[in-house]
């Protein structure tokens, strides 16, 4: 039922767009999608570019939903970011996880701040650098207690820097973006916060991609993950392609290798993500 | 004088120069010619764009193109001398206000004018490329 609601409104803020549109001062597709946690990036990765076409004289408000389909589990994923004069992103995220093997679904809400400290992806000499912070809490904490974990909420911080070179390969836009994260959460925090075998809590996540055109883009990401409840979580890849057809919309599809998720091997399935920006 | 003896050394090193150089990029969208129909192209997009044909709104449109063939050309590689003693990108820009976002508006335009005369994809962001850092001689001032 909530599906259809989030399905629901989705489709309403779609046909929406066009009438509310009022920002489009970043060149097409700059601002990169929705990633999982709700902050302006890639799929799995946050990057250092905010959410949304705002410039330095616009606000933007962007909605997008995504799902994660893999082996054993599946996760929905809906939320909103607001773009501030291109400085400050601010977002709000809630997951849905889905376990049917024990015909369990785990919540978490996620509320996030990105501040753009220097740059731009395409003008600045240097990479664009940003500081973020995602704060994650989940509505129930029975499964996390369960496993080990310490905490039922906890606080991500990350630093980002990205780059997009113009013709960099035979002509074609390269893009590359790479974070770094303090991170005790595991598998995203669904399973709780810290652990008995909580270890080096900094974690490195890296994107990049190709333009083949001005709306698609091919490219992989990487993610690495902390193993705090030595249940062999392992480090997240995917390859993606996205289409930002026009300034309203953004569509990524891709496959994922997310390794071994709470004692389940071989996570590997599919991703969809629709943003809509006004 | 230069390019004679230029000339003598490719002859001399049998060809050598034929398989090195890549033709500019000057060369690759067609010469003068190409630059004078994508010029135009964009002269008319900006022509027929509200948002940011109030910055033209006084410009000679003649000279404007002039100068922009040129520094197209001079982009591009090509075999211009800038012998053009304009006004340099901060004169003609001060005063103009242009923000980040009708910049970018105008990149849009530009890319629009590109595909208009069919050059190709590497290209444009070849040309972009070039382009993009006289952005901070441009905006905001």
């Amino acid at each position: 039922m909530v599906k259809i609601k989030y399905l629901f409104v989705s489709v309403l803020l779609l046909v929406s767009l066009p009438t509310f549109a009022n920002s489009s001062g970043k060149l097409l597709a700059t601002p990169g999608v929705s990633q999982v946690e709700g902050s302006g990036g890639g799929g799995i990765v946050p990057w250092a570019q905010l959410a949304g076409y705002a410039s330095e004289d616009e606000f933007s408000v962007n909605g997008f939903c995504s799902r994660a389909d893999v082996s054993d589990y599946a996760l929905n994923v809906c939320g909103a970011q607001l773009n501030l004069f291109n400085r400050v992103e601010l977002s709000y995220a809630k997951q849905e996880f889905d376990v049917p093997a024990l015909n369990t679904e785990i919540e978490q809400s996620i509320t996030s701040a990105k501040i753009r400290l220097y740059g731009d992806i395409v003008y600045s000499q240097w990479p664009q650098l940003s500081l973020g912070i995602q704060h994650k809490s989940l509505d129930d904490g029975t499964v996390a207690k369960l496993v080990g974990a310490e905490d039922t909420s906890g606080t991500d911080y990350y630093l980002a820097a990205s780059k997009l070179h113009l013709g960099a390969f035979a002509g074609y836009n390269w893009f590359w973006n790479v974070t770094t994260r303090y991170s005790e959460a595991n598998e995203l925090g669904l399973l709780g916060y810290g652990g008995g075998n909580a270890d080096s809590a900094f974690l490195f996540e890296g994107s990049t991609a190709v333009f083949l055109s001005r709306e698609l883009a091919i490219g992989i990401e990487y993610r690495q993950k902390a193993n705090n409840l030595n249940l062999g979580e392992q480090d997240w890849k995917d390859v993606f392609v996205a289409w930002m057809p026009n300034k309203n919309v953004s569509v990524t599809a891709a496959y994922l290798d997310l390794g071994r998720i709470a004692g389940a091997d071989d996570q590997t399935g599919w991703y969809l993500s629709v943003t809509g920006y006004w | 004088m230069k390019l004679i003896a230029v000339g003598f050394l490719c002859v001399g090193i049998l060809m050598g120069c034929a398989n090195k150089a890549p033709p500019t990029l000057y060369y690759q969208i067609g010469g003068n010619a190409g630059i004078e129909k994508l010029i135009d192209s964009f002269i008319n997009q900006i022509g027929n764009d509200e948002q940011v044909f109030h910055y033209f709104e006084h410009t000679n449109i003649a000279h404007f193109r002039q100068g922009f063939i040129l520094h197209m050309c001079m982009l591009t590689d090509g075999p211009c001398k800038y012998s053009y003693a304009g006004d340099s990108m901060v004169d003609i820009h001060t005063g103009m206000n242009i923000t980040e976002k009708d910049f970018n508006h105008v990149v849009d335009l530009l890319v629009n004018a590109m595909n208009e005369q069919n050059i190709p994809h590497p290209i444009q962001n070849k040309i972009l490329s070039k382009m993009a850092p006289l952005r901070g001689d441009i905006i905001n001032i």
